[in-house]
């Protein structure tokens, strides 16, 4: 089935500074809204003029109605100029783009989500704990395990919101400040070591690296892993062929054919 | 009052003069839910060669200022994949397909792609792909080889044998990477090309200074966008006074004012490429800014601003 990709000019209605250089925003629409799923992405237009030149991919953080978050921190002078940006502003906007992560448990016997986040890697997986959190039913009870990595405590991005939907969540932070001190793949490889995760799926999204070693300790323990990956892309929506990944069956776009793929399709250069 | 858009280049009447350029417009399913393809004069096909090729190692782009750059090598799926799975999708853009064909290897590889392609009736045109910066010897890897544009017998001599072998309109695409681009477009009109389009991408390097890592893989690579645009007016403007055969131009047009310019300094007809990737509907866009200029100024026919540019010499 042909996926609907929309562009629409959209407004902010809201905007939220989220301390260190990370700030969400509220945008209304519809369309993007309804249809998007959890590891999708969009493209936004920072600016009319030429420079910045190319968009900039923001993956949906939440949905709510009719509208969308996305989540960002600043990184140069496109998210800065991104960061300015006020209530009451419009925004061109296309999306939803990509593939998502497929959300569909496998079977009643493997239902233990992990999910792995790495800095702003939990941008999607909130969407994407939202939507298995609503698997849930009488007869079939799990509990989503949450394992976040970031520089300090102060760069723990929703901790209370994954709380909120009863997942069981983990922090480990560089220095130490929050958690354990280490990293997100610390905290999944002592998980991992646990029996009742033999029948985990995990779902990671994060810097390369961590993606990596996410891949491999899931590899080792013979578990589904699928991650989330970031590319450098020119347009968002599989024409200009410049974000691919090296996989078993040779380039793919990440911006089309991902960013979500199964973890032992890549090839980890 | 009703402007007239259409053109003609070679046997290839277009009811428009603006093209989605080889490379930036997928196989146009990317871009038909942002548009209606039909308003399109043509669409230029992604560079297809006899093999597949599956392209250059990532990144393959960076941004830069006011621009891209970009070295994809020419992934592409090769001739008969591109004939039985591509083409179809193409066509059904309802507008004329121009195919864009590169050789890994020599002439003969693009006399023999012209020639499978001259049977086909989907086919409209053939431009021949001779300025293609990112395909390097395997040997040096950061060594770009001599482009076939690069010099002028060797651009004679590509076209005039892709000439014998097909009769539908030719278009040779030429390089900014030279001395004197005029050269080349003469050598490529002596051998019987029906046009000539231009600039293919600039060649450039960018720098990631806190890893000193080079931004793209390759190294080097090709520069579009609004950077370029002033590059391709004057080569356009160079052209246009020393052929008789249409220009097709483009670099870095992104809206009406920009495809203007193209017009005035000597193009019958323009492509859009890196806009493609920023606005999906520029090309819509620029077509419907086309006519109301020219109804705007009580221009009756595009043909009149062809050249237009008020330039002393």
């Amino acid at each position: 089935m042909k996926e609907k990709v929309f562009q629409e000019s959209i407004k902010i209605i809201a905007k939220e500074n989220l301390g260190a250089d990370y700030f969400k925003l509220s945008l209304s629409s519809p369309k993007i809204s309804h249809s998007a799923k959890p590891g999708q992405f969009v493209e936004l237009r920072v600016s009319d003029a030429n420079i910045p030149l190319l968009r900039r991919p923001l993956g949906v953080h939440r949905v709510e109605g009719n509208t969308f978050e996305v989540l960002c921190e600043i990184v140069g002078k496109g998210t800065e100029l991104l960061s300015k940006k006020e209530p009451g502003d419009f925004l061109d906007v296309i999306g939803p783009l990509g593939n998502g992560f497929d959300c569909d448990l496998p079977s009643a016997a493997r239902q233990l989500p992990i999910l792995v986040a790495g800095g702003m890697g939990v941008a999607p997986l909130i969407f994407l704990a939202e939507k298995l959190a609503e698997r849930k039913t009488k007869n079939s009870k799990f509990k989503i395990k949450v394992l976040i990595g970031a520089k300090t405590k102060s760069h723990i991005l929703c901790e209370k919101e994954f709380k909120k939907l009863g997942c069981k969540v983990k922090i480990a932070t560089d220095d130490g400040s929050r958690g354990f001190r280490g990293k997100a793949t610390d905290l999944l490889k002592k998980e991992l070591s646990t029996v009742s995760c033999q029948l985990a799926t995990v779902y990671t999204c994060g810097p390369q690296a961590m993606l990596k070693a996410v891949a491999k300790l899931s590899g080792a323990h013979n578990l589904p892993a699928q991650v989330s990956l970031e590319a450098h892309m020119s347009c968002g929506f599989g024409a200009c062929l410049g974000c691919v990944v090296d996989t078993k069956d040779g380039y793919k776009r990440v911006c089309k054919e991902g960013p979500v793929f199964w973890a032992d399709d890549i090839i980890w250069g | 009052m009703k402007a007239k858009l259409s053109i003609n280049i070679g046997k290839l009447k277009l009811k428009n003069p603006v093209m989605a350029a080889s490379g930036t417009f997928g196989y146009a399913e990317e871009f038909s839910g942002f548009m209606d393809l039909k308003k399109l004069g043509a669409v230029v096909s992604k560079t297809i060669t006899l093999r597949p090729r599956q392209g250059n190692p990532p990144p393959r782009t960076c941004e830069t200022p006011a621009g891209m750059l970009n070295s994809i090598g020419l992934e592409n799926p090769g001739l008969d994949a591109f004939i039985n799975c591509k083409l179809p999708v193409l066509v059904k853009t309802g507008v004329p397909v121009i195919v864009s064909i590169a050789s890994e290897s020599g002439w003969p590889e693009f006399v023999e792609l012209a020639g499978c392609l001259d049977k086909l009736k989907e086919v409209a045109a053939i431009e021949i792909n001779i300025s293609c910066p990112n395909i390097r010897s395997t040997k040096h890897k950061a060594q770009s080889v001599k482009l076939i544009s690069q010099d002028p017998k060797a651009t004679y001599e590509v076209v005039k044998a892709v000439r014998r072998a097909t009769a539908k309109t030719l278009i040779t695409k030429l390089s900014p990477n030279v001395t004197d681009i005029t050269e080349m477009a003469m050598a490529a009109e002596r051998a019987g090309s029906d046009a000539v389009s231009l600039i293919n991408t600039v060649t450039g390097m960018s720098v990631d200074v806190a890893t000193r890592q080079p931004k793209i893989a390759c190294v080097t690579g090709g520069l579009s966008g609004p950077a370029i645009r002033p590059i391709a007016v004057r080569m356009v403007w160079e052209v246009y006074r020393k052929i008789k055969i249409p220009i097709i131009g483009m670099g870095g047009i992104m809206d009406t004012a920009s495809a203007l310019e193209f017009f005035m300094a000597g193009a019958s007809a323009i492509s859009i490429g890196t806009a493609n990737f920023i606005n999906p509907r520029a090309a819509a866009e620029i077509i419907t800014g086309l006519e109301r200029f020219l109804i705007k100024n009580k221009i009756k026919d595009i043909r009149q601003l062809i050249g237009s540019v008020k330039s002393e010499n």
